[in-house]
């Protein structure tokens, strides 16, 4: 099973020609990110498919996964919406923003709602701390920030991402 | 009598956030109409890598990752006649309170990116990794466009300016590890590994990437590379103070009226920041503590001797914290000190690598205790107990996160003893 290989051959070889043809292991984490995209998380095949790629061990690739928090080991939701509550957005509110929205959707922290597409989780900093209260929105196919948020702009979106979500 | 002024106050030039001057500073060929490229042309064309260098270094410029090491002298360690070498910039910014890299590379990319080119050149590079925080992943991708649109101009490429010099920038994607910040662990992360640091000896300029040496560099000293090389050093050395040199951008957050980065001389007075360019205390309330370091070093009571203190390396250290990435948190006359060390606890229990024990369980402790405070169900003893976690991680570390872990904490009891109390009588 090569699926990743024959799918998106030509992003593979843009990413391998990056880095030094006998450093292909620095490949890992884009390759693991176009994994995602496909697959949703980062389960057993999706490894073996990703390390078959770099002619790693899949517990080389494997043990990145739970190292690093923007991959996803099992399946979740298709939107996380990722509020960042360190400390200086705290000072602004984040906290109060975060079980505000989850209480309006209905969800517990990092629970993902009746549908099974949105949760609302509280991250680690975002760099992002003028523009509090602000999200990130991760979907396979990507990151985006949400900055300078109330309880209505955040509802806006996730009504915009129900919308997409419906329609496909 | 502070003042607290509606206005915005006067800035002096910007040194990196000349896309605040310069409209549609982020087009490439705005920034060429006001000089970009021209310091990396002449560099190449006719200025030597150790020329370069040495040009740096009587600048006088410090890191602005946090370190406050001297540029010049970080290349000049690169080990002689080993190559291929490698220039690495660090945009893996994550400590709570920094926001500045972000800003930029999302409004200035091209001064950036040619701080990376002269810096690869000094370093006699021919190829360089942009590391992103997996975060930054709109922001990245335009980065490559930039990119793109640089090597279609001819600014990057094979056979630059005619020369034989040639220069690729690639950009790299992390994937959210607030470790890989720190130089080594950053290494290992674009070496496909987990992000853990490494033992030093050997630095990154001797044993680097793919072990060939190597420059890490954070995006802000990279950004002031170019001016740096077309104004001279008089130039640079006239703004800031002697031993800390040029501008810095201070990442100004928490409860302030205008959260915002601002660009002043090392040396400006955390009132002016405060209350000048960031308006004063949300609802005029009084300001109570600083963060000065973000998360990362002891906390300040904002007493008239500390708010009239100058912000650089030095002064900053004279008053017992560090000025670090210079991300300002205020906290006002509200805030409990204990239930904000509890906030910065969580967040390095959690991005601690699990490398050094003192670390991975001081941190896992310290939060259990913090715990125990923030809930009520903490004795008078747990305030000591915390103090001693706290010393017992510093210094035994392999990277600087175990030290940073415990220094707001150990600072916060000694400085702010009275809000911890509070928590602990609560509890008996």
């Amino acid at each position: 099973m090569a699926a990743l290989a024959e799918k998106y051959r030509a992003e593979i070889q843009s990413i391998l020609a990056k880095y030094p043809p006998e450093h292909k292991r620095s490949a890992v984490m884009p390759l693991l990110f176009v994994a995602q995209r496909e697959y949703g998380h980062l389960d057993r095949q999706a490894i073996a498919e990703v390390a078959a790629l770099l002619q790693l061990e899949p517990t080389e690739v494997g043990s990145l996964i739970g190292f690093y928090t923007l991959f996803h080991d099992r399946p979740g939701p298709t939107y996380r919406l990722q509020v960042c509550t360190d400390l200086p957005c705290a000072l602004r509110g984040a906290e109060e923003f975060a079980r505000e929205l989850r209480q309006e959707l209905n969800v517990s922290q990092g629970e993902p709602d009746t549908d099974g597409q949105i949760a609302v989780e509280e991250v680690k900093c975002l760099a992002a701390c003028d523009r509090a209260p602000v999200f990130q929105l991760q979907e396979p196919g990507g990151i985006h920030y949400y900055e300078n948020q109330t309880l209505e702009t955040a509802l806006a979106v996730v009504e915009e991402l129900r919308g997409r979500a419906g329609s496909d | 009598m502070l003042r607290n002024s509606e206005a915005e106050p006067e800035v002096t030039e910007p040194i990196v956030l000349r896309h605040r001057v310069l409209p549609e500073f982020d087009r490439l060929t705005v920034y060429r109409q006001h000089g970009g490229y021209q310091a990396f042309e002449r560099a190449v064309r006719s200025r030597s890598p150790e020329a370069v260098i040495q040009l740096v270094k009587d600048s006088g410029l410090r890191g602005r990752g946090g370190a406050g090491f001297p540029t010049g002298v970080k290349w000049s360690f690169l080990t002689p006649g080993v190559f291929p070498r490698y220039v690495v910039a660090n945009a893996d910014e994550s400590e709570p309170g920094t926001f500045k890299d972000r800003e930029i590379i999302e409004r200035n990319p091209f001064q950036f990116l040619e701080g990376v080119a002269i810096c690869a050149h000094a370093a006699q590079a021919n190829v360089a990794y942009v590391y992103c925080r997996g975060e930054f992943w709109d922001l990245t991708s335009e980065l490559d466009r930039k990119i793109a649109e640089l090597e279609g101009a001819g600014l990057l490429g094979d056979g630059l300016f005619g020369t034989d010099y040639s220069l690729r920038i690639y950009t790299h994607l992390g994937a959210g590890a607030y470790i890989c910040g720190e130089e080594t662990a950053l290494l290992e992360s674009l070496e496909g590994k987990l992000g853990q640091p490494r033992l030093r000896p050997p630095f990154p300029a001797a044993e680097g990437l793919y072990g060939k040496p190597t420059v890490v560099n954070n995006v802000e000293t990279l950004a002031n590379l170019p001016l740096i090389l077309e104004r001279g050093v008089d130039w640079y050395r006239s703004v800031g103070t002697k031993q800390s040199p040029g501008t810095k951008v201070f990442s100004l957050s928490g409860h302030v009226k205008r959260p915002a980065n601002v660009e002043l001389p090392l040396g400006t007075t955390f009132r002016e920041l405060i209350f000048e360019h960031g308006g004063g205390i949300l609802g005029d309330k009084k300001i109570k503590a600083i963060l000065p370091a973000g998360a990362s070093a002891p906390i300040l009571p904002a007493a008239d001797d500390v708010l009239d203190s100058g912000m650089d390396y030095e002064s900053v250290a004279a008053l017992g914290s560090a000025l670090g990435s210079a991300s300002i948190i205020v906290l006002d006359e509200t805030v409990n000190i204990a239930w904000a060390e509890a906030k910065i606890t969580d967040f390095f229990e959690h991005e601690s690598c699990g490398k050094c024990t003192p670390c991975r369980e001081g941190t896992y402790w310290m939060k259990h205790i913090l715990g125990r405070l923030m809930t009520g169900a903490a004795r008078a003893e747990d305030i000591e107990l915390l103090h001693s976690v706290g010393t017992g991680i510093r210094g035994k570390c392999l990277c600087a996160l175990g030290d940073f872990a415990a220094l707001a904490v150990t600072s916060g009891i000694e400085r702010f003893g009275t809000d911890f109390k509070v928590h602990a009588v609560n509890g008996q």
